[in-house]
């Protein structure tokens, strides 16, 4: 066995290395060799890879259980566990040949920020998804976080005020009262689903229709008429426009706001989900419900939980949007809950519920938000993105339900 | 022509790190009753898959009246003319019997069905194996024992040669056994070989003409039941020991001290609102002592544990606990009041079986472990880790999902969790069912140990040896009432079947 963990340990500490000089050497040499304008950041993302697989080599040492045979059952093992990723790294390679201007920082960044907002919802749903339900009002809710919060931080200037008296309130407060809006909803979900035993499709379509309904008579009352907000307040555009550390080198395009944000939302719910009692209880509940009574979990109040605390990273999503885009309709938001929910298929949580972990969800997002930027990068057409994206969950949820299956 | 209807030759299977099968043979007579015999792990149930298809062995062969097969699915297998009629039944709940009967094969024409020819195929089916039956009821109302008869009967209209029935006695009351036994005569005549797995020795003895028995994926030889030469019959103590491979004096573990005089458990008159469940039972629990509940499969014994432990509601009457009135509000209020319940089901209520060994024995005990919410797992993992060894389960770590574990080694782990939570009061429905005869020596010894430490047990059976065995005190139940209490030394099995069937004269079972 530790021969085989310092063959793990090797293989990604030397690999990581390798690419990591290579990606030095690629660095300081671009210029001098005239290839600044073929392979654009690619050293950066080979530092940052390599980097990345050195740094995992070294943890691998400490953990023993985690060993790797070379053989060539491991190997299709491997393929199959991973065969989404690697295609999707064939299709990224794919495109940079193709197209070599993929290759720079300022891409990458534009895809992290394009994934904060679908990343923090299907943070939401995948709780859902986990107790073997559903979530179709995440969409909607969204649009209602949104509105509500751009409704009340508008510019005092502004002629088409949502309240044309209000005062300039503290940007936190109308961010608070839009996510609590989504949140009443959010127990409405759990109570029908905990208290009524309803399944959790029926019970959030009725609730997404509720909501899209109250949404739209909010955003109907005079004298806004159902025209779409503007005239947002810059500091509450801010919130989903700054960019941190822009312009420290020629050329840097900032780090999106979102992006952190996105990140401490994940590790507060990878948190909530491996360290706490109510994420193991979530996972229990999928598990086994039936199990889970007798073990004396209060299935009622974890499913209230569950819900409320998805509508939650929904408002929060949707506040998000309305600041990253400066307005609001209460269009905002609609069909978003199916791009998560495939996310999450993709990133391996299954519906039958009690499988799913942070990390896959990431990738899941990650994987359709590199996709589609990368179709479009190469001009496919908008419908075959349609096309192909289709061909990723069906592909994705086969393979990984092989997995499972034992011959 | 092979003397053999079916010859299974060197089968091999490989799971990842396990050698489930290794070089296993068996060879079945044409009208004749096989059983299929060792502990659980032992690969029996591997076998039988490789048999129906649902497994490809590595290695092996199988021969069916003399000519090889490769059978690759369910499909196959029923094409061949083999019928596997499983421990845990799922019918279509909500469809008729006889939907049941003929599902995947619905007599008619071009995608009709013909209901009329249905109905009247099932009923003649069922009036030649003596079940009364309506085919239209619906399935998901049948007792445990009709549905079995519907997949027999299923199995015989398919013309199976070959039935393979896994346990199927285990949820069966005697009588019901009874039936189920006069129908396997009747086929075994008519030509039909069973391939019969059981942990009952009796039953087996009694049923079967040959017995193969395997053990640790391995096979240990095979016995006719009655030797042709000198007439002798198998014996229970042969058969154990060439299961285990050791002998076993003792099934049970000699108890040592008495219970207390202490009452720590107090049930007055209490009934279910439902009129068909228990009806005012009354009875004492004193501190370490073992009260065995007796009684037929039907006699509402689990319904009223789980009353109990708040998981039904009661109608009337009072429960005291240490004196104190005590409400059954729901399972986390019962087991805050110290009272922790071994459920019957242990796939269906039990277990989290795509979750690792260490969520599965931490997961009524969280509580403990937490701080505003937030666990520490170091702490879960001491604790598990000892309670598990403690309780020998046999596993490669923590981090292992538990349905790849064995029956025995599963149930356990559930009884770890519940001795994590220092309950006082244990409650065990059928604690050792489908396990086998080495893993229900240790849990009788975790039994026992744990009415040293001053704890108490309520314990349900319909194993008579373990009742007798295990309990200080048994209470017999009959149709939701208890007819009966009986102390250490006067059992014996026709007392406590006598108080069983107090009001069963019109039974229901078939």
């Amino acid at each position: 066995m530790a021969e085989n963990v310092s063959k793990t340990k090797k293989l990604f500490t030397v690999g990581g290395l390798i690419v990591l000089a290579l990606g030095i050497i690629l660095y300081f040499a671009k210029t001098p060799l005239g290839l600044a304008r073929k392979i654009y950041d690619l050293p950066v993302f080979l530092i940052i890879i390599g980097l990345g697989f050195a740094l995992k080599g070294f943890m691998s040492k400490a953990k023993s259980d985690n060993d790797l045979e070379l053989s060539s059952k491991s190997f299709s093992e491997f393929l199959t566990n991973n065969a989404i990723l690697l295609a999707m790294l064939v299709l990224v390679v794919v495109i940079c040949i193709l197209q070599p201007r993929f290759m720079q920082i300022r891409v990458a960044l534009d895809i992290l920020t394009q994934s904060s907002t679908k990343l923090i919802m299907a943070l939401g749903i995948c709780f859902t998804l986990l107790i073997a339900g559903t979530d179709l009002s995440a969409g909607r809710m969204v649009g209602l976080a949104s509105v509500v919060s751009a409704s009340m931080l508008q510019t005092a200037t502004y002629a088409n005020r949502f309240f044309p008296d209000l005062p300039q309130v503290q940007v936190w407060l109308p961010i608070l009262i839009a996510i609590a809006a989504c949140m009443v909803f959010g127990a409405l979900n759990g109570f029908l689903v905990a208290k009524y035993d309803m399944h959790p499709f029926i019970a959030t379509l009725a609730v997404q229709v509720i909501i899209y309904g109250a949404c739209s008579l909010y955003f109907d009352m005079p004298p806004n008429n159902s025209q779409p907000i503007g005239g947002i307040r810059p500091d509450f555009a801010q919130l989903g426009q700054m960019r941190l550390f822009a312009g420290i080198y020629k050329g840097f395009p900032g780090i999106s706001i979102l992006i952190p944000i996105a990140v401490v939302i994940c590790v507060i719910i990878w948190f909530v989900l491996n360290k706490t009692v109510f994420g193991k209880n979530v996972y229990a509940i999928g598990g086994n419900r039936e199990a889970a009574v007798v073990a004396g979990i209060n299935v009622f109040r974890n499913i209230m939980g569950i819900f409320i605390l998805a509508s939650c990273l929904y408002g929060i999503a949707g506040v998000l949007e309305a600041a990253r885009t400066a307005g609001a309709t209460n269009n905002y938001g609609n069909g978003y809950e199916l791009d998560a929910i495939a996310a999450c298929v993709v990133g391996g949580v299954s519906l039958n519920g009690g499988i799913g972990k942070v990390g896959g969800i990431i990738m899941g997002v990650l994987i359709f938000t590199i996709i589609q930027y990368g179709l479009q990068f190469i001009n496919v057409s908008p419908m075959w993105q349609q096309v192909i994206k289709g061909v990723i969950i069906a592909v994705a949820v086969a393979i990984d339900l092989t997995k499972y299956r034992r011959k | 022509m092979s003397e053999y209807l079916l010859e299974m030759k060197n089968i091999t299977k490989t799971f990842p790190g396990v050698k489930a099968l290794d070089n296993v043979n068996l060879n079945l007579r044409a009208g004749t009753v096989h059983a299929l015999m060792g502990e659980n792990g032992a690969g029996k149930s591997t076998l039988m898959k490789c048999l129906f298809g649902i497994y490809n062995p590595d290695g092996g062969e199988i021969f069916l009246e003399g000519k090889k097969v490769n059978i690759h699915s369910a499909r196959q297998a029923m094409d061949q003319g083999i019928a596997m009629v499983h421990q845990e039944l799922h019918p279509i709940r909500f469809r008729s019997v006889m939907e049941n009967v003929y599902l995947g094969r619905f007599p008619g024409h071009m995608g009709v069905v013909d209901h009329k020819a249905m109905y009247d195929k099932t009923k003649a089916l069922f009036e030649d194996l003596e079940l009364d039956v309506d085919p239209l009821a619906l399935a998901g109302e049948q007792s445990a024992a009709i549905l079995q008869m519907m997949e027999i009967a299923r199995a015989v209209d398919m013309k199976a040669k070959i039935i393979i029935l896994d346990e199927p006695t285990s949820s069966l009351s005697d009588r019901e056994v009874d039936h189920l036994f006069k129908i396997i005569n009747r086929l075994r005549a008519q030509g039909v070989a069973f391939i019969y797995i059981s942990h009952k020795m009796k039953e087996i003895l009694e049923i079967s003409d040959e017995v193969t028995i395997m053990r640790d994926g391995q096979y240990v030889g095979t016995w006719p039941v009655t030797d042709k030469a000198t007439g002798e019959k198998l014996t229970i103590d042969f058969i154990i020991k060439q299961m285990v491979g050791r002998e076993m004096t003792n099934q049970f573990p000699p108890r040592e001290g008495k219970p207390s005089d202490e009452v720590v458990l107090k049930v007055e008159h209490v009934s279910s609102p439902l009129k068909k469940s228990f009806q005012d039972v009354s009875f004492e629990l004193h501190k370490q002592e073992i009260l065995g509940i007796g009684g037929l499969v039907g006699a509402q014994r689990t319904e009223f544990v789980e009353a109990l432990f708040g998981l039904r509601g009661i109608a009337s009457g009072q429960i005291y606990l240490n004196g104190a009135k005590y409400t059954n509000k729901n399972p986390g209020f019962a087991k805050s009041k110290g009272l922790a319940l071994l459920t019957e089901e242990r796939r269906a209520t039990g277990i989290f079986g795509i979750l690792p060994i260490l969520e599965n024995t931490v997961i009524a005990n969280q509580k403990h472990y937490a701080s505003l919410g937030i666990l520490n797992e170091k702490k879960m993992r001491v604790e598990a880790d000892r309670e598990c060894k403690k309780l020998n389960v046999k596993t490669p770590s923590l981090e292992t999902l538990i349905q790849n574990l064995s029956g025995g080694n599963q149930q356990k782990v559930l009884i770890a969790r519940w001795l994590l939570t220092n309950s006082d009061i244990l409650i065990l429905d059928e604690p050792t069912r489908g396990i086998d005869v080495g893993a229900k020596y240790e849990i009788y010894n975790i039994m026992l140990e744990q009415i040293s430490l001053g704890r108490s047990i309520i314990m349900i059976s319909s194993e008579m040896p373990e009742l007798m065995g295990m309990s200080d005190r048994i209470m017999v139940m009959c149709e939701g009432r208890v007819t009966g209490f009986l102390n250490k030394g006067e059992y014996t099995q026709e007392k406590i079947m006598a108080l069983a069937t107090q009001f069963a004269a019109h039974g229901n079972a078939a």
